[in-house]
């Protein structure tokens, strides 16, 4: 696999906050790039350029106000600017994997659950779901005695960690990643960072947001810099 | 045609009237068997109504309700007989009231609530119905030697669970859903809705649920529409609806909710 993998048109991103007097945050326009299999890309740019939101739209979780993100899936493409609901679930299902920034907690839910059920929806055995969920995790030096706890109380690099190992679980052809190393310290960077080298050796399509330059510098091909907004002449 | 090519329920137009005022108006969806809608607005939004006209119980006004029956293909639901539109309500769909009590026969026990749904679709073994209801009262985690006990008995949060067994144990293809959780503690709904994501998923159950409670649409529902006035004003999927509203009104019901 080494063909591309998404495939971003004239992407443009515009926030109308209707409550707070209509005022409108213009993020970018016009962006253009693609995305290999194999192959990690960097979004660079000062805080606040976008990067973020731009990650976030190429995972459907914002709309883009107007271009296209052609993502490959299946035998075919699917727009995620355009596709249904039930399309971009489905590639999230089967394709593109997103690692947040911060864990979304789920009440009563265990972190081993939590890890598992990502391949359980792509209809792998449940007990060999968390099999290979309590192998991530301790590869990722969660101990045991928390797996089976809701990751509710866990410190913020603990979370982060979950959020890492179920964002890692499925092998999904194209994987996004919002600095995922933010919280944690420099053994488990390491082992992020190896992770990350494994799937794109693997042919997997990676796109992140990685501040740390170190980390950044070892898995990442090349860089993406967000243009500041210009107004068309 | 496999099942999944086509909607489980497609919505036209849909319109209710109440005097002069617009309870719905031109309300349209296609839902996919498995799916599950959210639909919110503030109270007094026609969430309520729109619930009732989809599910048989509210003849709209204007526009069609389509169900794609397992042998006849789609159908208008509001052309079919009452016969026929009744086997529906036994068979195919189920319906969680807000009020357990609204849902549940309270004069009779816990397993007769579960196992009187079998029998109205012919069940008549008396040990296997047995069965049934004691393994649904596992499911929804009611302690079995509870199962003779009358659910004036239970706790609110119980009752729910029992309506949710009684609804489910004839595996419909459909549940519509008005306010599952209200009215509950907030202990005893983050539990409920545990319970009713793993039952919805492991089940592939399409579900229609409306509530004014974000939280339980994040945690449950594929998709969001989001209502006002009687209008459907934005829909969605819904990590986008709550993360990326568009809509003034949405933007609103957003940032209006207490982050906890
Ligand atoms: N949901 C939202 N609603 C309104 N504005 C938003 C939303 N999300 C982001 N923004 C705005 O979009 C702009 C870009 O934010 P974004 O979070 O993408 O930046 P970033 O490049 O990731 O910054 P950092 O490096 O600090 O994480 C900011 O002005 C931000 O306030
Ligand atoms: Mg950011």
């Amino acid at each position: 696999m080494s063909g591309l993998a998404i495939e971003v048109n004239g992407l443009g991103k515009t926030f109308r906050l209707h409550t707070q007097g209509d005022v409108e945050i213009q993020v970018f326009r016009g962006l253009d790039f693609a995305v290999r299999f194999g192959e990690c890309v960097a979004l660079h740019g000062p805080s606040g350029c976008g990067k973020s939101t731009l990650l976030r739209a190429l995972y459907a979780n914002y709309a883009a106000g107007e271009g296209s993100i052609r993502v490959r899936h299946r035998d075919g493409w699917v727009d995620m600017v355009a596709a249904e609901p039930r399309a971009i679930l489905d590639v999230r299902r089967h394709t593109m994997g997103y690692v947040s920034q911060f864990l979304r907690v789920i009440p009563r839910v265990p972190a081993l659950e939590i890890v598992a059920e990502p391949l359980r929806v792509r209809g792998v055995d449940p007990a060999d779901a968390r099999r290979h969920a309590g192998d991530l995790l301790a590869r990722l030096n969660i101990p045991e005695r928390l797996w089976s706890l809701a990751p509710a109380t866990f410190s913020g690099g603990e979370q982060q960690r979950v959020n890492i190992a179920r964002g890692f679980i499925a092998p999904m052809p194209i994987l996004l990643l919002d600095e995922p190393t933010a919280a944690l310290d420099a053994t488990n960077r390491a082992i992020v960072a190896e992770l990350i080298l494994e799937r794109k050796a693997a042919g997997t399509a990676i796109v992140g947001i990685f501040h740390d330059a170190e980390i950044r510098n070892r898995v990442c091909d090349r860089t993406f810099a967000i243009e500041p907004f210009k107004v068309a002449a | 045609m496999n099942a999944t090519d086509r909607p489980l329920l497609r919505v036209e137009r849909l319109t209710k009237r109440y005097g002069e005022r617009f309870a719905c108006q031109d309300v349209s969806f296609d839902l996919w068997p498995g799916e599950v809608m959210g639909v919110v607005g503030e109270s007094g939004s026609g969430k309520t109504t729109l619930l009732n006209c989809l599910s048989a119980r509210l003849g709209p006004d204007g526009g069609r309700v389509l169900y794609n029956t397992r042998h006849q293909g789609m159908r208008d639901i509001y052309e079919t007989s009452e016969a026929e539109r009744r086997l529906l309500m036994r068979t195919d769909w189920g319906l969680v009231h807000q009020n357990p009590r609204d849902g549940l026969r309270l004069a009779v026990s816990a397993g007769a609530n579960i196992g009187e749904r079998l029998m109205a679709v012919g069940a008549r073994h008396y040990g296997e119905i047995r069965q049934a209801a004691t393994d649904w009262l596992g499911r929804v985690e009611i302690d079995e030697a509870r199962i003779d006990d009358l659910p004036r008995a239970f706790s609110g949060g119980m009752q729910q669970r029992l309506q949710i067994a009684r609804n489910l144990v004839t595996r419909p293809r459909i549940v519509f859903m008005d306010e599952p959780t209200g009215g509950l503690d907030v202990s005893v709904q983050a539990r409920l809705l545990d319970l009713l994501r793993e039952l919805v998923a492991s089940l592939g159950l399409s579900v229609v649920v409306v509530t004014h409670d974000l939280a339980v649409v994040r945690l449950l529902a594929h998709r969001l529409m989001v209502m006002r006035q009687g209008r459907v004003v934005e829909s969605g999927l819904t990590d986008q609806v709550l993360d990326d509203p568009q809509h003034a009104y949405t933007q609103l019901l957003v940032s209006s909710v207490l982050q906890a």
